[in-house]
């Protein structure tokens, strides 16, 4: 099958189907309605489950029962909405339930605005809903990123037993672009029958499964945490994805930035060469996990001076780059937070004010 | 000698943790007994709410899941869509279902998915001590209305079976009670009914039980019973509301 062009959204809600995932709940909400009206009509074609719940918080259980009792199944949202689905991401996360999120995220806080932004990163990464629990958290920085990570998500739900939450943004979930659906990944074996609620006589078992959050006993509610962090841990591990811009050259800025953004920053940084000037990026793909370590070889290279993260929102991110710099180099953030994308020219004109800024304080 | 009566299969060997007095061990029973007679453990799913029945999946031994508090019927909604073949049911009190769950039951039963409600109607939050309800009554005290439910402030009682009644899509809703033998056997009948409906894909159903919580209404065992034949079953009348026959004959 060769490239289609297609919208953000419809290709997200193709690339599930395409991932084998035919049950999808979801709540309209600006900018990702159309993802629900496409697999409105999508999923009836492909004998699959479409359900427009009364609101977000009634979706978030939905995947939790749908999921729970081991069938695949995703929803999409935008930030608003994912907010009132953090509580079901916290039952969900600790009833160790493979469910997948895609949050299109808009600009906020509260009714905020309709167009991107990045400023949902502390809430996908840091948690938004209550308790010890973390997401493995993507962000792809176009449509054909997007599918490809909707349709690694299911399978890495189902490895960890976890949510998988992909943040995309209104751009993303809007811009037509060039899309191949890749092969459908192979999973797996699944481990379901050990855990999901399928009914006895689906299992051919006597045993009863049950799927719930709930640990009253200390020692037990403990045991149960540090078997979460355990899988946290092999998340940090194994599933760290980056990608590098220009890191082999010797550059004398580190640009940190992720999702549509890294686009505009990979265009300021083909410019500024242009410009005898050099500038790298390191673009994370994965969120949570965070590429810590290859921030902080990146960030100690002689050449660099600063470390920039750039954000479509107030600084988020930054705090974990600053992290991962261990205070070996300075960093500093750009960004805007009102839902326009900065153009080359402006972050060109920020990264050489940081620049500047440096050499005053050296 | 022969056994003419024993624990149901669907029913576990769990001592209860609830209060003396307390229905929902009947109720409990009730539905086992029902899971037991359809031959339907091996493909029952439960959904489990936040109150005294938080832990009701400890006294059953077929398949369940814990919802969050009020958002049971949209974990059974997700269930039932993604596997209709299941039997899947709901187990709420009068917090979970009455108020802060409102919104996924009227809408899950609107929408007509094919599970059944168990709904717990005691008139007061139990597990957490005994605070107003939705489905107070008028002037009845509790911790958080210490003078008494003043429905010039908040309300009058909210009936759930004549309001979930009032909705257009054909369902099974009905009331009984569960405070005597003679009325446990009607509870019976109409939890059976509603399963039956659920076999046979033919409707959401709601079976309303009027229970005591004599630890939160201050009173005995024996004293609960008649409080609540004496104040709830006036208001809270007994009997079916809606068949989804009957909107066929409209």
């Amino acid at each position: 099958m060769g490239k289609i062009l297609m919208k953000g959204n419809e290709a997200i809600g193709e690339a599930a189907i395409k991932a084998g995932c035919l049950n999808y709940f979801a709540y309209p909400i600006t900018p990702q309605s159309e993802v629900a009206e496409y697999l409105s009509r999508r999923m009836p074609e492909v004998g699959g489950v479409f359900l427009q719940g009364e609101s977000e918080v009634a979706v978030g259980y939905m995947l939790f029962g749908a999921a729970g009792c081991g069938a695949r199944v995703f929803t999409t949202s935008s930030s608003p909405g994912i907010s009132l689905m953090s509580e079901a991401i916290s039952y969900i996360s600790s009833a160790q339930i493979p469910t997948v999120f895609v949050n299109i995220v808009r600009g906020g806080p509260g009714l905020g605005g309709i167009l991107p932004s990045q400023a949902d990163y502390f809430q996908a990464t840091k948690g938004g809903g209550h308790g010890d629990y973390r997401l493995l958290v993507m962000a792809p920085d176009g449509v054909q990123e997007a599918v490809e990570m909707v349709m690694m998500a299911f399978p890495l739900a189902e490895k960890y037993r976890n949510p998988v939450m992909i943040l995309g943004d209104g751009l993303i979930g809007q811009m037509m672009e060039p899309v191949e659906f890749p092969e459908h990944l192979k999973s797996e074996p699944s481990n379901k029958d050990e855990w999901a609620t399928s009914g006895m006589d689906t299992r051919n078992s006597k045993e009863r499964n049950l799927v719930k959050s709930l640990f009253l006993d200390s020692e037990l509610l403990e045991a149960h945490n540090l078997a979460l962090k355990a899988k946290y841990d092999l998340m940090k591990q194994e599933e760290i994805r980056y990608e590098p811009y220009h890191i082999d050259a010797d550059y004398q800025v580190l640009i940190v930035s992720y999702g549509i953004i890294s686009r505009v920053c990979r265009t300021a940084i083909d410019i500024l060469k242009t410009e005898g000037f050099q500038a790298a990026m390191i673009r994370p793909q994965t969120l949570f996990p965070f590429p810590e370590r290859a921030i902080e070889e990146a960030a100690s290279k002689d050449s660099c001076k600063v470390v920039v993260s750039i954000e479509l929102s107030m600084g988020q991110m930054v705090e974990d780059v600053e992290r991962s710099v261990r205070g070996k180099r300075p960093v500093h953030w750009y960004g805007k937070a009102g839902g326009d994308v900065p153009t080359p020219e402006e972050i060109i004109d920020a990264i050489k004010s940081f620049i500047t800024l440096n050499l005053m304080n050296s | 000698m022969a056994k003419t009566f024993k624990k149901p299969e669907a029913l576990s060997d769990q001592p209860t943790h609830y209060c003396p007095g307390c229905t929902h061990g009947v109720i409990h029973r009730l539905v086992a007994e029902v899971i037991d007679e359809l031959g339907v453990r091996g493909r029952t799913v439960g959904v489990a709410p936040v109150g005294c029945a938080v832990l009701a999946y400890n006294y059953f031994t077929f398949d369940f899941q814990e919802a969050a508090h009020g958002r049971a019927p949209a974990g059974a909604t997700g269930i039932k869509r993604v596997r209709p073949d299941l039997v899947v049911f709901t187990y709420q009190g009068d917090g979970d279902l009455a108020s802060i769950g409102m919104g996924e039951i009227i809408h899950a039963a609107n929408r007509g998915e094919k599970f059944t409600t168990i709904f717990v109607n005691n008139t007061v939050y139990g597990m957490t001590g005994g605070q107003m309800a939705p489905t107070t009554l008028q002037g009845q005290r509790t911790t958080t209305s210490p003078a008494g439910r003043d429905v010039e402030d908040v309300g009058m009682p909210i009936k759930i079976a004549e309001l979930i009644s009032a909705l257009g899509t054909p369902a099974y809703i009905v009331r009984q009670a569960v405070i005597k033998p003679k009325y446990i056997v009607r509870a019976k009948k109409a939890i059976k009914k509603a399963f039956q409906y659920q076999l046979d894909g033919k409707c959401f159903s709601l079976v309303e039980l009027v229970s005591t919580c004599p630890t939160n209404w201050g009173l005995t065992p024996v004293e609960s019973i008649k409080w609540a034949e004496e104040n709830m079953l006036p208001y809270y009348k007994l009997g079916e509301y809606k068949t989804p026959e009957q909107d066929e004959e409209d």
